[in-house]
């Protein structure tokens, strides 16, 4: 069996104005089930393009992605929500849960959108909330939440459509350090139980909680290996011309 | 199922801001009470004008004859002839002059009166009805005798009865022309027993109001056809023997009532089908203005087209929320609508009643088609004028839609 997620050589180039911006300069990467993968890198290093291109929100300029093995790179828009309904779930930094709807809503709209009855939709959402703990607080509004508790609402409708991936992008960052840490064990948790886990982050304090790191510079992949490696951790720019910052 | 919540949540945006919802289905309520109301209307007048059709005799023809000089005149005596060669046809045939003579009774004169000279086959003595549907209350009709030796006698409406002598007039006198007249007959009233109502009438020999210069150079007759069926073959047999004394067809004009009552319908539709058509052009301004929000609406809620878009919503899901959140507010403006249109045609029916004398029998009546089609309209246009917004909406790129603030 091939791998779970699979980058040949992907490019993405953006035009602006005379220049072409190498977002992705030839990233070569794959995935398996059931590994708990953090890209790193700081601002601009092309991160937030890989997260895009991973996530199907986004195609490759040049080269191929694999999802589940089907090429998803040339894929249209309506194709790329299918895949994006079916094999992710996404958690992100500002949680993103729509404020008209109540939690069990907002839980149930990945469902919705797979075509589920209504009475499927209300068990795998309650199901799925049940996991992150907050069944009690279904009928609540977003706004009634605290963000650790909406970004576990986050988390589970990121679960509720049984994804194949689950895509976490910065999922830390308008949290406190402490429920910052709830949400990153939560993510471990789910790891441990089988879940293929991608986290984008610029913090190396996060992204030493995976299991691997893929650290990207200028578009590149700079660094590929085991979490608790030292070498990980190493910015090379960073500790030669940007000391201080 | 993804319906029901598009429109679960299109009441719920409707319902976190009231006002806005309420100006943007102005255009719609606007537009969908005026045509119902004009639709009543005319559905009303349609109603009154044949009621008032049946009630003077809807089996009425009316005979005019603009003589040429150039041969010689049709007589009554050739409307009887025919009446008796074609009794399956013609009823009842009788002259009716209009005459414009002054009237009087002691030092009162009666400018609004109407004078009418006819025959004694004008009223039908069985039927106690005359051919305008009036029958008799005290007295009795022209006869034979009077009109063939022109007596000076007439018959008067209710009215005159209660003005000039009240409501002893039977035997009294008055002046038309100058000339006194005996009254041998009141009418049974007919209208409301006002001046110039149908009430305020006067019938005399046809021979007499001849010589108060009744028509000059114009004959009236007013016939009568056995049956609402055979009036246009009565027609025919008037047209011929007319048409064999003039050789002529400008010389004189036969009017069925059922062709007056289908000439007035038709009329009327089209009168009502301009005022639709205007009354339409509101509720397109009123699209516009459902358009104009659904624009904002797409703007203001981009992040949330784009956290959908994230979860798997197609094109045509986010095309479809829209388009049923724009069809939802023109519908629920067109049900405002049509509400506020019955409850205005409930009171114009009130304030002609009150307003306008004899319309007693008029009522603004809502009909069920146009309640449906006003309905159907409106949310018509809610579809396609929330079309163009929610195509932009289902457009948009999910990465620039998640990171708009």
């Amino acid at each position: 069996m091939g791998h779970l997620i699979e980058l040949r050589d992907v490019y993405k180039i953006y035009q602006m104005g005379d220049e072409a911006v190498h977002a992705l300069d030839g990233v070569t990467l794959t995935v398996d089930e059931g590994e708990f993968v953090a890209i790193v890198g700081q601002s601009g290093c092309g991160k937030s393009t890989a997260m895009n291109i991973i996530g199907c929100l986004d195609v490759p300029t040049c080269g191929s992605y694999h999802l589940g093995g089907v090429d998803v790179s040339t894929m249209d828009d309506d194709q790329q929500a299918e895949i994006r309904n079916k094999m992710l779930g996404f958690i992100f930094q500002q949680y993103n849960l729509i404020p008209k709807l109540n939690v069990l809503e907002n839980v149930e709209l990945p469902l919705l959108y797979a075509g589920l009855s209504s009475s499927q939709r209300r068990a795998r959402a309650m199901a799925a909330l049940e996991r992150v703990g907050l069944a009690a607080k279904h009928r609540n509004l977003p706004s009634q939440l605290s963000g650790g508790q909406q970004q576990r609402v986050s988390i589970a409708r990121a679960l509720a459509g049984n994804p194949s991936v689950i895509l976490a992008d910065e999922p830390t960052g308008a949290l406190d350090s402490r429920t910052g840490r709830e949400v990153l064990s939560f993510l471990q948790k789910l790891n441990a139980e089988g879940n293929t886990v991608v986290l984008i982050t610029h913090d190396n304090t996060i992204a030493v909680k995976a299991r691997r790191i893929v650290r990207l510079q200028d578009g590149k992949i700079i660094y590929d290996g085991d979490a608790r490696d030292p070498k990980a951790l190493v910015q090379p720019a960073e500790e030669e011309g940007e000391v201080g910052v | 199922m993804k319906m029901g919540q598009s429109f679960r949540l299109a009441i719920k945006s409707l319902l976190t801001s009231k006002m806005r919802a309420l100006l943007t289905m102005l255009g719609i309520i606007i537009g969908v009470a005026a045509v119902i109301i004009i639709v009543s209307l005319g559905n009303g007048m349609e109603q009154y004008m044949n009621a008032q059709f049946e009630q003077v005799g809807v089996n009425l023809i009316q005979v005019m004859v603009f003589p040429t000089g150039t041969s010689r005149e049709v007589e009554a005596d050739d409307f009887y002839d025919l009446a008796e060669k074609y009794p399956q046809y013609l009823d009842s045939v009788s002259p009716y002059l209009s005459a414009t003579a002054a009237v009087r009774q002691g030092a009162d004169e009666y400018e609004r009166t109407s004078v009418y000279g006819v025959s004694e086959t004008f009223y039908n003595g069985e039927k106690n009805q005359t051919v305008n549907g009036e029958s008799v209350a005290q007295g009795r009709f022209l006869s034979y005798v009077d009109v063939e030796r022109e007596q000076k006698v007439c018959v008067i409406g209710a009215y005159l009865d209660q003005a000039m002598f009240q409501g002893k007039g039977l035997g009294g006198t008055l002046t038309i022309g100058g000339s006194p007249y005996t009254v041998i007959g009141v009418l049974k009233e007919k209208a409301d027993s006002t001046e110039g109502s149908g009430d305020d009438v006067i019938y005399l020999p046809y021979g007499l109001a001849g010589q108060l210069g009744a028509g000059v150079g114009m004959q009236n007759y007013l016939v009568t056809s056995t049956s609402q069926e055979t009036s246009s073959a009565a027609k025919g047999v008037i047209e011929r023997m007319l048409y064999r004394i003039y050789q002529d067809e400008g010389a004189y004009m036969v009017m069925t009532m059922a062709e007056m009552m289908e000439m007035m319908d038709s009329m009327l539709g089209v009168l009502m089908t301009i005022l639709v058509i205007i009354a339409a052009i509101s509720l397109v301004v009123g699209g516009i203005g459902i358009m104009n929000i659904m624009l904002v609406s797409v703007t203001e809620r981009t992040r949330e087209i784009g956290i959908r878009k994230s979860l798997g919503a197609k094109g045509r899901d986010i095309r479809g929320q829209f388009i049923i959140e724009a069809a939802t507010t023109s519908a629920i403006g067109g049900i405002i609508g049509i509400l506020l249109g019955i409850l205005l045609a409930n009171l114009f029916t009130v304030l002609a009643g009150v307003l306008v004398s004899g319309a007693e029998g008029f009522a603004a009546i809502p009909t069920p088609g146009g309640i449906a089609v006003s309905f159907g309209v409106s949310v018509g246009i809610g579809v396609l004028f929330g079309y163009l917004p929610a195509n932009k909406a289902a457009k948009l790129n999910p990465i620039d839609a998640l990171r708009y603030e």
